[in-house]
């Protein structure tokens, strides 16, 4: 491909956890893969919707601190969604974006992201695609197992984006959007809820807990009144989902995510249920969390009302 | 041959096939698991075989517990239904710079060193699970007298290939990760390779797995 007709960003600034995301990788949890995928679900759909790509499209997620971006090529649209700050440097200024909103760059033009505001994730796209290999159907990056585009790595400085393809039909779309906050992480009992004595069990569910600077991807460390485990602190090793949540050997939770290894053996006291996991992930360390018990039933129609929502969100874009 | 099944969470089934560790329990998980594999049902999103459980994820929008609980317990498998077993010889290296923790081994065993590796490579393995990491294979039984806890303190890092024991148990760390086996030895082979889409794991559950010793030297040549 000749330079002039290379549509690409290159990144001045990484930020601190940049990767290729898309719905992720299935049944590979036997062979040790988890999952994987954009974080927050629900934002990564949003985004998709937004430019309107493909549903399962890849885009650039990040954390805390995003990417600066310099594009070189044809004019293209762009989008973020999150709960994001970020600044678009043109040739005639500088200008604050908004989330769900899309803009025009320019060749030369900028995109800054600063960070992302009282969350973890934002998420950033184009109306077009991003040249990505795919690795067992999905181009998400899985730093831990190196697996996806970019040797399995995160972006790092310098790096350049291909693009592949713009939409020359996109019309310019928004989305009038504030995110979803929650009081509580509802969860289901585990399978080893008995392991914990009944004190314990109590705490579980009235004190709150701390979330720790050890998260990342794959999981989340909490911190709060100690776990006793009256049974046996360990168990026959075993499969994990996203969201369960392991009592260690000291007596404090932690909470599975997309990229978590996939067997533990650690005794399992509650799984976060599937409606409220983007909301966990976005929670940020430091700030507090505390869990309610909802029955397998509720579960699954809190599911059901949050697929509406999002659904009813998608509608809303303009 | 699945003794119940609960849920975890709202999107996963956890069959349950009993307590124990032992080959025969594992056999039965794994021919559910490679039955169900096989059957590709709609909406099953991961299958995770361990010793004695098999964790069947679903997607929410297809199946709810109960029809998916109903869908697995109406599945038949024929008691004579053969595992297909491959064997595999990997080379392990036991040189001082691989064996990391063969001092405490032979403190906390009580036998010397060459009396440890002597009793290692002198029997087949069988692969109970591979994950954790990308495939990582969970490996047994270690005879009576081999074993031992893990480390009181984790390391930080595992260097890639470090082949370590555990109860009755060994792996190979595929990747460089945390962990808290006792490290005898390393293998120069790839256990997991990630461009061969197809088949990335070299050892599968259900698989028996022969160590054989090699020298430094041989370590290097196959590196190379």
């Amino acid at each position: 491909m000749k330079s002039k007709d290379r549509n690409y960003f290159k990144i001045l600034r990484a930020g601190i956890n940049t990767t290729y995301q898309d719905l992720g990788r299935n049944n590979l949890y036997h062979i040790g893969i988890p999952f994987s995928g954009a974080m927050d679900k629900r934002n990564f759909q949003l985004l998709n919707s937004l430019l309107q790509n493909d549903y399962n499209s890849p885009v650039i997620e990040f954390a805390y601190q995003g990417p600066h971006l310099k594009y070189f090529g044809k004019d293209i649209f762009f989008c973020i969604s999150g709960n994001v700050s970020f600044k678009i440097i043109t040739k005639e200024g500088v200008i604050d974006g908004n989330s769900y909103q899309c803009y025009l760059l320019k060749n030369g033009d900028e995109v800054d992201i600063h960070s992302t505001n009282k969350s973890v994730y934002g998420y950033f796209s184009i109306n077009g695609t991003f040249s990505v290999d795919y690795y067992w159907g999905s181009c998400s990056i899985n730093t831990q197992a190196q697996i996806g585009p970019n040797n399995g790595n995160k972006f790092s400085k310098d790096l350049e984006i291909e693009i592949i393809d713009i939409n020359n039909s996109f019309n310019k779309r928004k989305l009038d959007y504030l995110g979803s906050t929650i009081e509580n992480i509802r969860v289901i009992k585990g399978t080893n809820y008995d392991y914990f004595s009944e004190s314990s069990q109590n705490k579980f569910f009235k004190e709150s807990f701390k979330i720790t600077k050890l998260s990342d991807r794959m999981g989340m460390r909490l911190q709060g009144p100690k776990i006793e485990n009256i049974v046996d602190p360990n168990i026959k090793s075993e499969g994990l989902v996203k969201g369960v949540i392991q009592i260690t050997s000291a007596g404090d939770p932690i909470i599975m995510l997309s990229d978590h290894g996939t067997i533990g053996g650690y005794p399992k006291i509650a799984t976060v249920i599937s409606a409220d996991y983007d909301r966990l992930v976005q929670l940020t360390p430091g700030s507090n969390i505390k869990f309610k018990d909802v029955s397998l039933e509720d579960a699954e129609t809190l599911y059901k009302l949050y697929q509406m929502e999002t659904n009813n969100l998608i509608s809303q874009i303009k | 041959m699945i003794k119940n099944i609960l849920n975890l969470g709202d999107a996963a089934l956890y069959c349950d096939f009993g307590s124990d560790v032992n080959q025969e329990i594992n056999s039965n998980v794994i021919k559910y698991f490679y039955h169900i594999k096989k059957l590709n049902l709609r909406g099953i999103t991961n299958l995770t075989p361990s010793y004695n459980k098999l964790i069947i994820s679903y997607d929410l929008n297809i199946h709810s517990f109960l029809s998916l609980k109903k869908k697995i317990e109406n599945i038949e498998i024929k008691e004579n239904n053969k595992l297909e077993k491959n064997l595999i010889k990997i080379p392990v290296c036991c040189d001082n710079n691989f064996a990391l923790d063969i001092k405490r081994v032979e403190n906390k065993l009580k036998l010397k060193s060459e009396i440890i590796l002597e009793k290692f490579f002198s029997k087949n393995y069988f692969c109970y699970m591979t994950g954790f990491v990308a495939g990582m294979p969970f490996l047994g039984d270690l005879n009576q007298e081999m074993r031992l806890k893990r480390l009181e303190t984790p390391r930080v890092k595992v260097p890639k290939g470090s082949v370590g024991i555990t109860e009755q148990f060994c792996n190979i760390y595929t990747f460089e990760t945390p962990g808290g086996w006792n490290i005898l030895g390393n293998t120069p082979q790839n256990i997991f390779d990630t461009s061969n889409q197809s088949n990335p794991n070299l050892v599968n559950p259900g698989d028996t797995i022969k160590f054989y010793r090699i020298t430094l030297d041989q370590y290097n040549e196959i590196k190379r």
